[in-house]
Parts: C-alpha cells; structure tokens; sequence
C-alpha cells in the first residue's frame, strides 16, 4: 500500500525542503522504496539539498512533455539503496506543470514506491495546487512564529477545499526550547490549540541542519545530532510507531538554575 | 537597571508569546471565514430557518459578518423583520 503525501506550509523559508529531505531518508534508511518529487518548478532545491545537483539529466517537465521516460528522470540516492529523487526544471516556470500532469506522474510512481513525496512550492497559487493534486495525504510544515502560523492554517484550509486532503499532520520546525522556556516563543500546545492538528513531530533550531545541508547529506543520517534524532522519531510515527515527543526542558540554564537556587523559580 | 533586575530574578512581564498566540486566534477567525465563505451561507441559511418560525423577515436584507473589536471578534446580523408572527401559531 503505497501513500502519495505533499509536504507544504504556505510560508516560504520554514523547511519544506529539508523536512522532505530528511523524511524521505530517513523512511529509506528503515528500507522502504521512495521517491521525493521537486514540484518547486524553477526554484528547485531538493536536489541540493540531497546532494544530487551534479547528476540530473531529464526533469519533471521532460516527462511531461515526453522527451524521456519516467524511469530516466529518476535520480538514485548514493547512500540509500531505495531512495530516489525526480527533479523539477529549473528554466521554467510554475506553469510547465499542471494538476493533471502531477496527478499522472503521481499515480505512475506509486505502482513501484511505498512512499511518493512531494516537496511543494511556497505560495497557494498554481504551483501549489498542481503540487497537491496528485497527493492523498499532507504534511504542513511551520515555524513558531505568527506569519508561518497564519499560512499554515489557510494552507490547511486550501488543502481541505481545493485537493480534498483531510487532517494534515503538523511538523513544528526550528523551534527555540531557551525562548519558550522564557515565555517568548509559543510552545507546542499554544501551536495544537491553534491549528487543532495532529502533532508528527517538532524538530528543534539546530546548526546540524545547516552544516548537513551545506554538505548535500540530510541531518537525519547524523546519528549525534538532536534534530536527526527529531526526525528520525518523525519517520517512526509515520509508520505508526507511538514514539513520545522529546522532552527539550533537560538542559537547564544558569539563570533558571540560579532562580531555583533563590527559590523563585 | 531595576527592569535588568526583575528580569534576572525571573518577575519579569509574561512573555510575548502569549501576545502572538492572542492576535493569532483573532486573526484566524477572518481567515477561515474567507477561505470557507460557505460556511457563512450554511449559517444564514440556518438562521433564516430558526428565526422564520418566529417571525417574519426580509431574507434579502440579511447580513451577516464578523467583525472586530478590540480583543474579540463578534457574529453581526443584521435581520430585518417585516411582521411577528403570533404566539398561537408555534405550539
């Protein structure tokens, strides 16, 4: 049984991209077959994201148009036996794919991989929906910050009444666990009272993600790391594992320390 | 310098983040509304039928909103009434 699922949030610069990235990975480290689809038509980056941008040949909108076969389009990851990426064109522009073609690609890929994702573009205008057209399920991606959370909520909206994908599950990214514990971030339950999600995971602000990025290896590979330890319970409860959120409050600061101390904390 | 105090103390004013949460769950009340205006309508429509048993009013003058005020938003209706029907005719 294979699922089709888009990975959005409305709001650019939140993380869709590495989010897929590091799902997508981290679903093939545990052996299963996917596929990671770029539907950000002219403004790719999955496949740096992934470390493949020295290897595309043919594209999305070569498919689409038929100047190769789906299987040629296909990018297969290094590290990971099951893991494949189909990249988007870079020189054109959101409307070299349409609803319909996404839907098609969609539904070929999912005869031969378990898990079809699609890394969406930011906005909720054509390359959004084309992007969701193909898929059944959804995974909206937000920072804790009041514009993302807006975005994310009309994201959820849309998704609802334009693709007819029900109850999308949240991913809080880059979350600050010195802000919250200080009452300037919202926390994860001011986040579920708002969007009323189901919560797949949080990830914290973490520079691992960075450095892993720069070096084209998702963070989900770095066994040390806290954030690919985050997404690495994200891929368990993706395939129904009841992990527990991380618990972030074990390391205390000085000032925290100090108030308890005093007996005011 | 007493601020500075207060806060390394820990009294410092709650955080903003209960700032952002609260001009959230405002906002989003008008958001949801635009990208379901048929939620609205559903609305209407059950208005028109409850308020209808007990009087009768104008259904092209209805209007109904969401408006702001301060740290609330509010439901505006505004139903015009022709004629109230009689007390007898409801039991």
């Amino acid at each position: 049984m294979s699922e089709v699922i888009v990975v959005t949030s409305g709001k650019g610069g939140v993380g869709k991209t590495t989010v897929t990235a590091n799902i997508g990975c981290g679903l093939a480290m545990l052996g299963h077959k996917v596929v990671l689809v770029d539907a950000d038509t002219g403004l790719r980056n999955l496949d740096v994201v992934l470390g493949m941008e020295n290897r595309i040949v043919f594209d999305l909108t070569d498919v689409i148009e038929e100047k190769c076969r789906l299987r040629q389009a296909l990018i297969k990851d290094r590290r990971f036996e099951e893991l494949f990426m189909l990249p988007t064109a870079q020189t054109k522009d959101k409307s070299a794919v349409t609803a319909k073609d996404m839907q098609n690609i969609c539904a070929q890929l999912r005869e031969h991989f378990d898990y079809v994702i699609i890394d969406c573009p930011a906005g909720i205008e054509q390359g959004f929906q084309s992007a969701v057209a193909g898929a059944e399920k959804a995974i909206v991606v937000t920072v804790p910050e009041v514009a993302a959370v807006r975005d994310a909520d009309r994201v959820v909206g849309l998704l609802e009444a334009k693709a007819e994908i029900h109850d999308p599950k949240l991913i809080i990214n880059r979350l600050r666990v010195q802000m919250v514990q200080r009452g300037d971030m919202m926390t994860l339950e001011d986040m579920h009272d708002i969007l009323g999600l189901e919560l797949l995971g949080v990830i914290p602000d973490d520079e691992r993600v960075v450095v892993a990025t720069n070096r084209g290896e998702p963070v989900v590979t770095d066994e040390d790391s806290i954030s690919g330890r985050a997404f690495r319970h994200i891929v368990r409860r993706m395939l129904g594992e009841p992990v527990p959120l991380m618990n972030f409050d074990h390391r205390e600061g000085f000032l925290s320390r100090l108030r308890k101390i005093m007996g005011l904390g | 310098m007493l601020d500075f105090l207060a806060r390394l103390l820990g009294r410092e004013s709650p955080g903003s983040k209960d700032v952002a949460k609260e001009r959230l769950r405002l906002v989003l009340v008008h958001d949801r509304a635009d990208v379901s205006p048929q939620l609205l309508q559903l609305l209407k429509n059950d208005m028109v039928e409850v308020i209808s048993k007990y009087m009768e009013i104008d259904e092209k003058g209805l209007d109904v909103t969401l408006e702001r005020a301060d740290n609330q938003v509010a439901l505006v209706a505004s139903i015009p009434v022709k004629k109230m029907k009689r007390v007898a005719h409801l039991a």
